[in-house]
């Protein structure tokens, strides 16, 4: 095991109050460390000399909740491919390292404290939705719907998608096309999402709108930061979708809201 | 009726649908400059092909097609232009604090510049205008010649005078490259936005954005440096 030395420049930043990145020191950081273990380790020292540690999200810690965040050097979740901060370790670095670490920025995401930022935004979209209505009771067989191969293949990649706010962050319009996409494209594809089909587009792509993310110019950063590698031509297909919903509406064809307990 | 509009007027007021609105007039816009180009390589075919072509243009449906492509392309440009600039300022808005370091993975340079290409470009689009259509500040109007026994303009004169001048000749060739930038984005960008492409499709499209883009600079640069550089028809 070798340890690394590295230089660190953090964003330091309470809720509506201006920001500023502090140069922090930190030696000895073992290589097999991830890199939460290493703010961690940043942290516990920055408690015992008696100063405020580094908020930053995190939760499992096995890449799959989409807690972690970071923009790490510029990227988000770091340099590594398909990679969450989580999983990023500290072998990936050399010692005597500058290593940025800033929130993901967007107007909004808005920056709760240092590294943290709220990311409310993406329930907000999903709740004007990115869901199915069923009605309650024993759920059907599992196989009394037949589904394809290559559509159950599909949905399954754009149900990757954890949500973590990368391709938000990565875009330099901080457009959330690519987990919009992802959630209602999953749906989308599927028997089940059918009904609620042009609804669910409409909405979830206004709320995108209404929640100030800014638009897609098909440059592909949100896909190459992508931990969970979700493809870009799931926006091409919320783009189709959009369209037809969109002209469906304008021909008096409104789409029913879901639900009512009929 | 005002259903319609209400639909229309909330599609425009979507992302998505003001970005399907740019790629659309985009779209109108490829054409125009391929169909422009070709139309100009006449130059190489002498003089009478060039006139004769003019002629047409300025004739067609008793002189009336010639408006309706300038209304229909007027339309284009100015909703192109209106609906990125409302796209670019939303997208300023969305990233108000930057980042302190942000380095881009995949995109091109030509993607990042789009708005600057795009507005640079329009400002050589009133150049050629008031130069070879208004004919503002030179006597081209008068340049007449004679086809199948007919007095027709001669844009033949026209051209070669036009570019035998240095300053003019510069201008269009930076104004060619920023087009042909700006292409190499746009060109696979709208069959994005589109919903067209695919996994398959989308590589051809890139390729052909490109050759599409590096056609036009060919074209319309080789026009240019012949006359300029070469002494072509003087």
């Amino acid at each position: 095991m070798s340890q690394l030395n590295l230089h660190l420049k953090v964003w330091r930043q309470n809720a509506g109050q201006p920001g500023h990145f502090q140069d922090i020191e930190a030696p000895e950081i073992p290589d097999h460390a991830s890199f939460l273990e290493m703010m961690d380790i940043v942290n516990d020292r920055l408690i015992s000399n008696g100063q405020e540690p580094v908020a930053f999200d995190h939760d499992c810690r096995e890449g799959i909740c989409g807690m972690c965040s970071m923009q790490i050097n510029g990227v988000p979740h770091g340099p590594e491919k398909a990679t969450t901060t989580c999983q990023l370790h500290m072998r990936k670095f050399r010692t005597g390292d500058t290593i940025w670490v800033e929130p993901f920025r967007a107007k909004a995401f808005p920056v709760i404290k240092d590294l943290v930022v709220n990311r409310g935004a993406f329930d907000r979209i999903q709740q004007a939705g990115g869901f199915i209505s069923v009605r309650t009771g024993a759920p059907q067989d599992a196989n009394a719907l037949p589904i394809g191969k290559v559509v159950a293949d599909a949905a399954m990649d754009a149900a990757a998608c954890i949500g973590c706010g990368a391709c938000v962050a990565a875009c330099k319009n901080a457009s959330a096309m690519l987990f919009v996409s992802a959630k209602a494209g999953q749906l989308n594809v599927l028997p089940q999402g059918q009904p609620e089909k042009d609804r669910r587009t409409l909405g979830m792509v206004r709320q995108m709108d209404k929640e100030g993310f800014g638009n897609c110019t098909n440059q592909y950063e949100c896909e190459a930061a992508c931990p969970k590698e979700i493809s870009v031509r799931w926006i091409t297909k919320l783009n189709r979708d959009y369209a037809v919903a969109a002209v469906k509406e304008a021909l008096g064809n409104s789409p029913k809201v879901a639900g009512g307990g009929d | 009726m005002s259903s319609v509009f209400d639909s229309l007027s909330r599609f425009y007021a979507s992302s998505i649908g003001k970005k399907i609105l740019v790629a659309l007039t985009g779209l109108v816009m490829l054409g125009f400059v391929l169909g422009h180009m070709i139309g100009n390589l006449l130059i190489f075919a002498g003089k009478d092909a060039i006139n004769e072509y003019g002629h047409l243009l300025q004739t067609a449906l008793h002189g009336g097609g010639v408006w309706i492509a300038r209304i229909g392309l007027l339309a284009a440009v100015v909703l192109h232009i209106v609906a990125t600039i409302q796209l670019t300022k939303a997208n300023r808005a969305a990233r108000k604090d930057a980042y302190g370091k942000h380095k881009a993975q995949v995109s091109s340079k030509s993607s990042h510049i789009m708005i600057w290409s795009g507005l640079t470009i329009l400002a050589f689009i009133i150049y050629p205008l008031l130069h070879f259509t208004v004919r503002v500040g030179n006597d081209y109007a008068s340049y007449q010649t004679t086809l199948h026994g007919e007095t027709v303009h001669d844009v033949y004169r026209m051209v070669i005078a036009g570019f035998s001048w240095a300053p003019a000749s510069i201008f269009y060739l930076i104004a060619m490259a920023l087009l042909c930038s700006h292409l190499s984005h746009g060109f696979s960008s709208l069959f994005q936005t589109l919903g067209i492409s695919t996994d398959k499709t989308e590589p051809l499209f890139k390729k052909a954005g490109y050759a599409f883009a590096g056609l036009i600079f060919a074209g319309n640069a080789t026009i240019v440096l012949s006359i300029w550089l070469f002494g072509y028809g003087r």
